[in-house]
């Protein structure tokens, strides 16, 4: 009972702030761009890639959006190829991925506006720690695949499309292998998250290509895997195939009349602002020892 | 084989858990003749049926024993199955596969391991007049239809002794008067001894060359069927056959 | 690619009700058929197993394999072994429960009937069990059923690896996931009518037995 009558006092008080404010905006000039405290936060959809929700890296920053314009961020941590197509039918307002074509290719094709640089993490081979494919001390990603496909050594694909699958398939394209899962033998195509790869390749003594924020987050429950290509530490990494660009795009208001566009936009200048980039830059320092991302 | 005694009741009296008074009790010694039909007739509830189960060795009894062709029968020994084989139980209500008349008929034979027997088959669903309906399924049966298959899957056993629980209960005369004349002509043709429960005092009177009264769980009269009804002991009995009784 | 999805889907599924038919049918007859001291605590642990979360029993089957497990010597994880035997240890409660229901649904006299024209005490269950026989096929359909449309054990212990262990279900989450949505209903659809077929044939068993009966 209590709770009721406190949800409709809320609701008149709601009520009577909006006509207040309406009335005032009459009379008054606009009010500025921040948002009164007291008015209920609105709501935005971020889609965005697992590496992002699942290093913790939203969890660090966002609440500082949050409060700033009083907005309340919902996250769906998907692959990239369905952030993207969330994005397409207007099932998010901002997407934060990292597959440059894909993404350029949805803003060509019209579903976003203004695409923005936002950061850079690394990829890194990790594989068996007694390296049967003899591939330690190769620095170039490509090389190396190319090692482990002359060796026939178990590799494990996340063959889900996402943006980690995606630059693979592109560090493949360069070593000149084509492996097909159900053929090739030695190449498995998971189809599932980061996690479940990396399980999959400490389960079956195999190498994978994994973002390195994954890696560290979860290197402690893979006792069977070390780095193989890319170094201990962001900045050992010199292979620039390795690098992986985060964008950012708003969802484009014109396709979709109910995106919340304002915000959409408001956001993609917050994540790219210096303050933003400054706690990027830091973040992951005190848990792993080191950054988990470069920001642009 | 010489005995002409195929059933020896020694003190038999059987009991359920929860009621006090014993369902069947017959004291002393009761003997079946070999090759005669022997009725026992009662009110419902008399007990006939337990005392048809102890005969057919589904049932043992809970103290007493029963000697069948000189092998015992107690609460704590158990006929060899090839003993068990040469009885067959008609049950009062009896229950069918759902398959057709032909392989039910042929059950048991076929759990005997006997094959190849069509004409014994044929012949048995011939004798309850059933020929039209051999590859019928029993669902499409009547209720005198299936009691005459149920005749016929115990008669091509062609047991020694068969054991009739109111064969013909519920049943219209026409069904009535099929199973009877199977019932005499087995008996006749091939000496199958025929111990048949029933509350029908005509039906008793049609078939019997002995009989059994029983009363509450108790035999109270066994004797030959001229004796039974023309000159009861018991003054139960004469009341029983002059429809006297109330129950 | 789509034929191989399929026919795992089918392999892995049929192989899986092979097994559970074969400890589910007599251990439902069993139960159906037997009184015992303790059989209501079994009854209990089976209805529970019955509803048992297949994720648990895909993380209990993962477990029992992983190179930290007591079976990590059959080298079963990520193969189509393991994922049988997830589907069979889901399947197998499912099976027996309905087997008993159904041969718990024959007459109960039945038995004692066929006891006394002859039959041993083991060709009388035998035949009891043989009369629940659409029962029985009803089982077997449901387990199948169960097991064909079940994701979230196959995922765990089969990692949907293209090619070798991606089957129906596997494959429309990934395809989900990618945003592939237009194939992904394909696939469901593909499912859906797989789970048609089988119903179908069962009827159509069911109504040509029963055509049968009707027809002499």
């Amino acid at each position: 009972m209590n709770t009721q009558i406190f949800s409709l006092k809320s609701i008149l008080a709601t009520t009577l702030f909006s006509a207040a404010l309406a009335l005032s905006s009459c009379a008054a000039p606009a009010p500025t761009a921040a948002p009164t405290p007291a008015a209920p936060p609105a709501n935005m959809t971020l889609a965005t890639t697992t590496s992002t929700n699942d290093t913790g890296l939203l969890a660090a920053i966002l609440p500082d959006f949050e409060r700033q314009y009083n907005a309340k961020v919902k996250v769906i941590a998907v692959g990239t190829g369905q952030a993207l197509k969330l994005g397409e039918d207007g099932n998010a307002d901002v997407v934060l991925v990292h597959a440059r074509a894909q993404e350029d290719d949805f803003v060509a094709k019209g579903f976003g506006i203004n695409r923005r640089d936002v950061m850079v993490n690394d990829f890194i081979i990790v594989g068996p720690t007694a390296d049967p494919a003899k591939v330690k001390g190769e620095a170039l990603a490509a090389p190396a695949l190319r090692k482990i496909a002359e060796a026939k050594a178990n590799f494990a694909s996340r063959g889900d499309n996402s943006g980690t699958n995606t630059k693979e398939k592109d560090l493949w394209k360069i070593s000149a292998v084509t492996p097909i899962s159900s053929t090739t033998g030695w190449y498995y195509a998971v189809g599932q998250g980061m996690g479940e790869t990396l399980t999959f390749a400490n389960e079956k003594a195999a190498y994978t290509l994994t973002d390195r924020g994954t890696w560290l987050a979860q290197k402690n429950r893979l006792p069977n895997l070390s780095i193989i290509v890319g170094g201990e530490k962001v900045v050992q990494n010199t292979d620039p195939a390795l690098q992986n660009p985060y964008g950012v795009i708003p969802v484009n208001p014109a396709k979709h009349p109910n995106i919340k566009a304002n915000l959409a936009e408001q956001f993609a200048v917050w994540i790219t602002s210096p303050a933003t980039k400054q706690k990027i830059a830091l973040f992951g320092v005190e848990e792993f020892g080191q950054a988990l991302f470069r920001p642009l | 084989m010489s005995d002409p005694i195929i059933y020896r009741l020694h003190d038999i009296a059987k009991s359920y858990r929860g009621r006090s008074a014993p369902a069947v009790l017959v004291p002393g010694v009761m003997e079946i003749r070999r090759g005669e039909i022997c009725v026992i007739v009662g009110p419902s509830g008399a007990g006939k049926s337990t005392l048809l189960r102890i005969l057919g060795m589904i049932e043992p009894p809970t103290t007493g024993w029963l000697m069948f062709d000189n092998q015992r029968y107690d609460a704590n020994t158990q006929p060899a199955l090839s003993y068990r084989r040469r009885v067959v139980y008609l049950f009062q209500r009896p229950l069918l596969l759902s398959q057709s008349v032909y392989d039910n008929v042929n059950y048991g034979l076929r759990v005997r391991g006997i094959k190849d027997e069509q004409n014994r088959v044929q012949r048995a669903i011939a004798q309850v007049g059933l020929q039209h309906l051999t590859h019928a399924n029993t669902r499409t049966l009547s209720g005198g239809e299936a009691q005459r298959v149920a005749l016929a899957r115990a008669l091509v056993i062609e047991p020694d002794i068969l054991l009739l629980d109111e064969p013909t209960a519920n049943l219209d005369p026409a069904n009535v008067e099929v199973i009877e004349r199977v019932i005499r002509e087995r008996n006749q043709q091939q000496g199958m001894t025929i111990v048949l429960v029933t509350h029908n005092l005509f039906q008793a009177r049609r078939l019997a060359q002995q009989v059994g009264l029983m009363l509450d769980g108790k035999l109270i009269e066994y004797a030959r069927a001229s004796a039974f009804f023309e000159s009861p002991v018991d003054p139960r009995t004469s009341a029983f056959i002059r429809g006297d009784m109330i129950f | 690619m789509l034929w191989s999805v399929i026919l795992l889907s089918l392999q892995v599924s049929g192989l899986a009700l092979f097994f559970a038919a074969f400890i589910g049918v007599p251990f439902g007859a069993w139960l159906a058929l037997t009184r015992f001291r303790g059989r209501s605590i079994i009854l209990a642990v089976l209805y529970t197993f019955m509803g048992l979360p297949p994720v648990v029993v895909g993380l209990m089957v993962y477990l029992l394999l992983s190179q930290t497990g007591p079976f990590a010597q059959l080298q079963w994880l990520f193969t189509t072994n393991a994922m049988v035997m997830a589907q069979a240890v889901i399947s197998t409660p499912i099976v027996a429960g309905t087997v008993m229901a159904a041969v718990s649904g024959v007459e109960p006299d039945l038995r004692r009937q066929l006891l006394s024209l002859g039959a041993t005490p083991l060709r009388a269950m035998w035949d009891v069990v043989f009369e629940a026989r659409f029962g029985v096929l009803l089982a077997l359909v449901a387990g199948f059923g169960r097991n064909i449309s079940e994701v979230g054990a196959v995922m765990l212990v089969g990692g949907n690896i293209e090619g070798f262990t991606r089957v129906l279900t596997t494959a429309i989450v990934l395809e989900t996931r990618q945003g592939k949505f237009d194939l992904a209903v394909s696939l469901g659809l593909v499912l859906l009518g797989l789970s048609f077929l089988v119903n179908g044939l069962l009827l159509i068993l069911q109504t040509r037995t029963n055509g049968i009966w009707r027809a002499v």
